[in-house]
């Protein structure tokens, strides 16, 4: 099973809800962090990484003896890599998307595929929870792919919960696409329900059943509650503002270690996600 | 003619609200919003539009069935996974490379563009007010991003407006890298939480990467003193400036649910002078 963890506004509790939901499962659970560009969720697991690599993906290097400046590269490239000015042919790679179009139609043999590096993959342990995270290589812009190395690492046989990136594009789309749930965590704020909307729209376009996790639910108005009702969506839990939750967070500690009455609380809510999960299955 | 990006790495620390404040306290000034896939400014804003332009984005593969003769290249060319055991393409899944589209035997492939999204000139009550919105699901975030920073400047510059202040997205990727080329200095608002800090500290390394300079307000700055301390610890270390702390407030969400600025919700009082010095700090780096 795969529970991906999203909110459209950032810093609505995301993270929190993810690795509260992972503890309190406990084991036969991975937590995979799809925030490429901030994770965050290892500030909290604390996993002993036991396997580093770097991800890249294919980009072209240009033999310039071979190129006899045809253009057709030029003209395949959508993203504007290659250009050719006077009579040297020149690439940036940090536009390409590795869409390997220069290489198949160069006549010449001159482009072979080297790699641009993405960023990092770290795999390890927190107690019983296997743990992944992507940390995106700072000055590179293309997320989605690391994002979907990180969502490789995706076992069938025990619960996966991904912990998605902000936002409506791409990035959260390759966090959320095939998915067997959507727990969608949102504070009852003006900002909150607005980027919720949008959020809630990319998830009935990938057609996953979905549920609300209200974060600092007594702060703000009604308002998000109404929505949730009109959109038949099901509030799974509420969690109210506690000065005590945000200063254990800021320094890294989870709500079950603080108030270890949410522990079977969040059971609780992963029950009755499973319990969705194999209704709608 | 300057431009402020606000900027935060971790979402959620106060960007925006900030940003209204600002905009609130500043003369003469273009607001830009950034964040075109999860756009807040203009909740507290109350823009009224005055023009409405399409954002049209790259391609996305079409197969004709009438022409398609399911010899299965495509499918073999395509590195994304968009196209089905059908022949039909997954518009999600397609990148816009239009490998398929251009060697298809048959020609059996469109590559229309489609719109992406809209991008919005306002007029609000502090000013004019460029923003966007990306359509749900869609990409191209990072050229959205330039679009409205481009045309913010254009109106800055017709108007004769001496500074623009962006509100940005969070993260550090695509929309990120695109807000901040060109800017005059980037205004990093965090919170003194170990997420905060972490992703305030990978944001700070892309601005040294594009060579703006920073400076940092850190916002519910009481919520963690210890953590606050080392976070003036360490902008003295990298001559990062501070420009201020905003103590945690809970009247920040009630002028949001009121569609106000904290600015004008709380007019008076510690919260206002507190952003006042702020914006005046800011205003002395620019």
């Amino acid at each position: 099973m795969i529970i991906s963890v999203a909110s459209g506004k950032g810093g609505t509790g995301k993270t929190t809800i993810a690795t509260n939901l992972a503890v309190s499962i406990g084991s036969g659970v991975q937590l995979l962090d799809c925030d490429v560009e901030e994770p965050n969720a290892h500030l909290f697991l604390k996993p002993e990484i036991q396997h580093a690599e770097t991800v890249s993906t294919p980009v072209p290097e240009i033999d310039k003896q071979k190129c006899s400046l045809c253009r057709k590269c030029v003209d395949i490239c959508r993203f504007k890599v290659i250009a050719i000015a006077g009579q040297t042919i020149l690439a940036f790679p940090e536009l390409c998307h590795s869409c390997g179009g220069c290489m198949i139609v160069c006549p010449e043999e001159a482009i072979s595929e080297t790699g641009r590096e993405l960023g990092m993959l770290e795999t390890g342990m927190s107690n019983a929870i296997e743990f992944g995270h992507g940390r995106l290589r700072v000055g590179e812009a293309m997320s989605p792919p690391l994002i979907n190395k990180v969502r490789s690492l995706v076992k069938p046989e025990i619960v996966n919960i991904i912990d998605a990136p902000p936002g409506t594009s791409c990035p959260v789309i390759a966090a959320m696409k095939a998915t067997d749930f959507v727990l969608m965590v949102t504070e009852p704020t003006p900002f909150g329900l607005h980027d919720l909307k949008l959020a809630v729209e990319a998830v009935k376009l990938l057609n996953i059943p979905c549920g609300l996790v209200i974060n600092r639910a007594d702060i703000g108005n009604d308002d998000v509650r109404q929505y949730a009702q009109a959109e038949n969506l099901p509030i799974l839990m509420e969690i109210p503002f506690d000065r005590k939750i945000a200063e254990a967070y800021s320094e890294g500690r989870m709500i079950v270690e603080v108030l270890p009455e949410w522990r079977p609380k969040f059971f609780a809510l992963f029950n009755h996600i499973k319990q969705v999960v194999s209704q709608s299955s | 003619m300057k431009e402020l990006v606000i900027l935060s790495g971790k979402g959620g620390t106060g960007k925006t609200s900030l940003t209204a404040a600002f905009a609130s306290l500043s003369e003469n000034s273009v607001l830009c919003d950034a964040d075109v896939d999860a756009a807040d400014l203009h909740l507290l804003m109350n823009p009224g539009v005055i023009r409405r332009s399409d954002f049209m984005g790259g391609g996305v593969a079409v197969i004709d069935p009438e022409k398609c003769t399911q010899c299965g290249q495509c499918i073999d060319l395509c590195r994304f996974d968009a196209i089905s055991q059908h022949f039909e393409v997954d518009a999600i899944d397609c990148e816009g490379c239009g490998v398929c589209v251009d060697l298809c035997p048959e020609q059996a492939i469109d590559f229309p563009t489609k719109k992406c999204g809209e991008w919005f000139l306002s007029d609000t009550r502090f000013g004019p007010l460029v923003h966007a919105r990306l359509g749900i699901a869609e990409e191209n975030s990072g050229k959205l991003v330039t679009l409205v920073r481009q045309e913010a400047k254009k109106f800055a510059e017709t108007q004769n407006r001496d500074l623009i202040i962006t509100d940005g997205p969070p993260g550090v990727g695509c929309p990120v890298i695109a807000s901040v080329g060109g800017a005059s200095a980037l205004l990093v608002v965090t919170e003194p939480t170990v997420s905060g800090v972490h992703d305030m500290q990978r944001l700070l390394e892309l601005a040294q990467h594009f060579k703006v300079p920073g400076m940092l307000c850190i916002n519910k700055f009481d919520l963690n003193p210890n953590i606050t301390a080392s976070l003036e610890e360490f902008a003295r270390d990298k001559n990062i400036p501070i420009v201020g702390k905003v103590p945690f407030d809970r009247r920040f969400t009630t002028s949001m649910v009121q569609g106000k600025t904290i600015v004008e919700y709380a007019p008076n009082g510690q919260l206002r002078l507190a952003i006042e010095q702020i914006w005046n700090n800011i205003c002395q780096h620019l």
